[in-house]
């Protein structure tokens, strides 16, 4: 335990170190169970009950999808909030600060397992595409793009539930305001959202607004179309999120 | 050199001013006792020199380190036990400095955790989690995570605080074990400690220091300590 034994370079291990023990953090309490078995729940009841998957007769997963912003919107908030009101509220963010790690590493590690966790909900789903591939011939490209557009919807999500707890040392506040922000960017492209923003504003500035919201831009996945602009757009709020989360705590 | 230098710092939040113009330098081998009255500023001063807190004015340095310019050296060379003993409590006392040696990036953290353990004598308890724990246990939890990788550097925020006279009694041995080697801060509020830990005492009160001396010259101020204080810090 003498200094010298200190490798000169840490390298990558404490930020491996940060995001195991995030990771990990997750499935410390039952919640991390209640979490996976409710995402999966209303994941395919959804599809298969009011998308009416099923009914459709089309070997096709894009009445699944068509829920996940409503999901991340309610669900990413539930699995960030902890990231940094917990460390907040059991005073360890001050040993998190002193530790030496930068807060940016430290951000990033949090962001990542949790995106991971969330990535492990949507994981589980997968019964959900072999149901359909056993009841018919979907296009499995189409398939796994719809996937990796719900994985990028998730990460924006999760960035503004970042910025959310980083703003308060309580979980419950910091879901709240993180899902009220991420339900206001489903909102934006629905059908009767849209026609009261255009009774105030002209349909023209609409049409723009609705490129923010989260069910355009993950629709072009759905469909099989992989775009540079989907994928920026959610990698812009996700690390938009993750940035001023960062900056947020390293300025208190 | 010293190893804990505090530059003339100074904090505000808001119109209340914490900490001001505070100014002092610890040896290798020194134990200073940090002593105030509640809010004088204690806290506020080591949450700067241990990098929580960004300075208003001033510079902490950290065994050579700047705090602020070069964080992340300086807080390899730094084990600090926030005030409360705060730590991680769903984990199990050993997963929890395990974390620590990891993210601290020890060439063989699982011997540090081993040594450290033992060190703190926490191997009875080191598979339970930190919530299930009493306090003394708790406290021996934040004081093993500041000292697992054996830093030159040493800022304890009240580390006896609310331990009964057996468990203040062990963490003074395993302090005085390891001082030769180090320069550390102690803040507390109890005077006896000073006596029997301390190698010099500091002051603060109203975000001033009011007395930085040798502990013998502190404690020929008086018999009655608690006047002592009383008086300094009026």
């Amino acid at each position: 335990m003498s200094s010298s034994e200190k490798s000169p370079s840490p390298g990558l291990k404490p930020f491996t170190a940060m995001v195991r023990r995030e990771f990990a953090g997750y499935f410390r309490t039952p919640l991390a169970y209640v979490f996976l078995a409710v995402f999966n729940a209303f994941a395919v009841s959804l599809a298969f009950f009011v998308g009416g998957l099923y009914e459709s007769g089309i070997a096709s997963l894009d009445r699944f999808f068509l829920y996940h912003p409503w999901l991340w919107a309610f669900l990413a908030p539930a699995a960030g909030a902890r990231l940094w009101a917990e460390e907040r509220r059991q005073g360890t963010i001050e040993l998190l600060l002193t530790w030496p790690i930068t807060v940016w590493q430290a951000a990033l590690g949090k962001f990542l397992a949790a995106w991971l966790f969330l990535a492990c909900a949507l994981l589980m789903t997968v019964p959900v595409a072999l149901t359909v591939g056993w009841l018919g011939d979907p296009d499995w490209g189409v398939i796994i793009a719809g996937y990796t557009g719900s994985l990028l919807c998730a990460g924006a999500c999760l960035g503004i539930a970042a910025i959310a707890s980083a703003l308060t040392r309580s979980q419950v506040i910091a879901f709240v305001t993180g899902f009220l922000a991420c339900f206001l960017l489903v909102l934006v492209g629905y059908g009767v959202f849209d026609e009261l923003l255009a009774g105030l504003i002209g349909s023209a500035g609409v049409d723009e607004i609705r490129r923010l919201g989260l069910w355009r831009n993950l629709e072009p996945f759905t469909l099989g179309l992989v775009d540079v602009r989907p994928i920026a757009y959610f990698l812009s709020v996700a690390f938009a999120g993750l940035g001023l989360s960062t900056i947020i705590v390293e300025r208190r | 050199m010293p190893l804990i230098e505090a530059k003339n710092l100074s904090k505000s939040y808001g119109a209340i001013r914490a900490v001001h113009a505070v100014s002092f330098s610890v040896d290798r081998g020194e134990v200073v006792g940090f002593l105030g009255p509640n809010g004088a500023g204690k806290s506020t001063t080591m949450k700067m020199l241990t990098g929580h807190l960004r300075a208003d004015e001033g510079a902490a340095v950290i065994a050579g380190f700047d705090v602020a310019d070069q964080a992340v050296q300086a807080k390899q060379h730094l084990g600090y036990s926030p005030e409360g003993a705060p730590a991680y409590g769903e984990m199990t006392v050993r997963e929890f400095l395990r974390f620590a040696a990891d993210l601290r990036g020890l060439a063989d953290p699982a011997e540090s955790v081993r040594k450290t353990l033992d060190l703190c004598r926490l191997n009875e308890v080191a598979a339970q989690t930190i919530d299930t724990l009493s306090k003394g246990y708790r406290m021996r939890v934040g004081f093993a995570q500041a000292v697992i990788h054996d830093p030159e550097v040493l800022i304890l925020d009240e580390p006896t605080d609310g331990l009964d006279p057996n468990q203040k009694f062990e963490v003074r041995r395993i302090l005085k074990e390891m001082a030769a080697r180090k320069a550390v801060i102690v803040s507390t509020h109890i005077l006896e400690e000073v006596g029997e830990l301390c190698t010099r005492v500091i002051v603060i009160a109203k975000g001033e220091v009011r007395c930085d001396e040798s502990r013998d010259k502190f404690l020929a101020r008086g018999t009655d300590l608690n006047a002592v204080f009383r008086q300094l810090t009026a």
